[in-house]
């Protein structure tokens, strides 16, 4: 239990996505000018990280990394002498397994929870192309992680991409009254700002559970 | 230059100073910033992205007849996905200590907002050729960033660049240290904010 809850502090604060590995930059730079629109992308994000990093675990285990297909017989010609390895197509699968989970969460919500599709419903499409959300299934491939550590790294990722979204939006909005030089604005002070921020997330990283 | 027209040499250098894609465009950080602890991955990154993106703009824009306008998203995604797989394997081949450090940020070039953005918006509408100065414009000007990033975070964070130490142990025995703010992720967001910022006043562009 500690093991998953060292690995979900982990991916919260000490190796945030953004922060750390600055994945999701684009979406977070252009979505962190306002709360409410920060935080319903946060939600997404959350939601769509915990259900692909299983699922791309799930499809990488089984189907794709060395020796995976060893389940199929040997009237494939594939056995325990004769493994194929087709881990090189990890991205490219990574990528449309994504958009179609995308497009199926989009479907459940609309048919199931109406409020939540139209809070969520523009950000949705977005996500497809999130770097956040295949640098987590990327991640997952790397560290070896099993099925249970990856779906809890999922969601621990997308929590902080979460908070780091949501504070900054916060940030910007008091700065929105602060005296900028002007070719600072926008992109420049907003850098400056999330490194200041993820300053703040490095003191987490002596926590070691 | 008498080998290309104004136009296509507006293509190419534009995006190099004028339209730079990261620090005006705000695109393509994603897989950009993590690669800049030293200037050996920028360089390949910065290789990686000029060649996937002027082959993509090429491809695309020889195809973009045929595409039809409700899956060109999917198209274009899946020409740029196996271009990058591509460059994946010839890195690993090739490269294999560079491409372990790069880990998985060759294959988030993917989901770089820049590659896609191009594709989208320019090498739908124009000709294979300047689709392609297009392409090798855009990745340049990213490159160049990328470069100047690194380069300022190996310089301060390791006293070295390229590898290479600089700054001479005399130095270093009067007491000089390490920047060791600008090895960790902090420096290159603070880096790049300086330099976004520096690019602006240079070409004067504001922002409310």
């Amino acid at each position: 239990m500690e093991h998953y809850i060292s690995i979900l502090t982990k991916a919260i604060f000490i190796e945030n996505i953004l922060l750390a590995y600055f994945l999701g930059m684009c979406s977070f730079l252009a979505i962190s000018k306002k709360v409410d629109t920060s935080i319903g992308l946060g939600f997404a994000v959350i939601f769509v990280l915990s259900i692909t990093a299983p699922t791309n675990w799930i499809i990488h285990n089984f189907l794709l990394k060395e020796g995976a297909l060893v389940w199929l017989n040997s009237d494939y010609g594939i056995d325990g002498n004769n493994t194929i390895d087709l881990s090189f197509l990890n991205s490219i699968i990574f990528i449309a397994v994504i958009a179609a989970m995308v497009q199926l969460v989009e479907m459940t919500l609309d048919r199931f929870s109406p409020t939540l599709y139209i809070s969520l419903g523009i950000f949705l499409p977005l996500i497809a192309v999130n770097c956040a959300i295949l640098g987590g299934s990327m991640f997952l491939v790397e560290r070896e992680y099993n099925l249970i550590e990856s779906t809890v790294y999922g969601f621990g990722s997308g929590i902080g991409f979460f908070l780091a979204i949501a504070s900054m939006a916060a940030i910007r909005h008091r700065i929105r009254y602060s005296n900028v030089p002007a070719e600072l604005r926008g992109v420049g002070i907003t850098m400056l700002l999330t490194g200041l921020v993820s300053m703040a997330f490095m003191a987490f990283s002596g926590i070691d559970l | 230059m008498a080998l290309l027209d104004k136009k296509s040499k507006e293509a190419l250098t534009d995006p190099l100073m004028a339209n730079n894609p990261i620090s005006l465009q705000v695109l393509g950080i994603c897989s950009a910033l993590a690669v800049t602890v030293q200037l050996n991955t920028a360089v390949v990154m910065t290789l990686a992205v000029v060649s996937v993106l002027s082959i993509s703009n090429t491809v695309i824009s020889i195809l973009r007849t045929m595409i039809p306008g409700k899956v060109r998203i999917i198209v274009q995604l899946s020409v740029i996905a196996s271009l990058v797989i591509l460059t994946d394997q010839v890195l690993q081949a090739f490269m294999y200590d560079i491409s372990k450090q790069l880990s998985v940020f060759v294959a988030l070039i993917i989901t770089n907002c820049i590659v896609m953005g191009r594709a989208e918006a320019f090498a739908m509408q124009n000709s294979p050729g300047k689709s392609f100065l297009d392409g090798l414009g855009n990745g340049l000007g990213y490159g160049g960033i990328l470069i100047s990033v690194a380069f300022f975070r190996e310089l301060l964070g390791n006293g070295s660049i390229y590898g290479y130490q600089v700054i001479p142990n005399s130095l270093y025995e009067m007491g000089y240290q390490n920047m060791g703010l600008m090895v960790l992720s902090p420096g290159a967001f603070i880096i790049l904010g300086l330099i976004v910022w520096l690019h602006r006043i240079a070409s004067g562009i504001k922002e409310d």
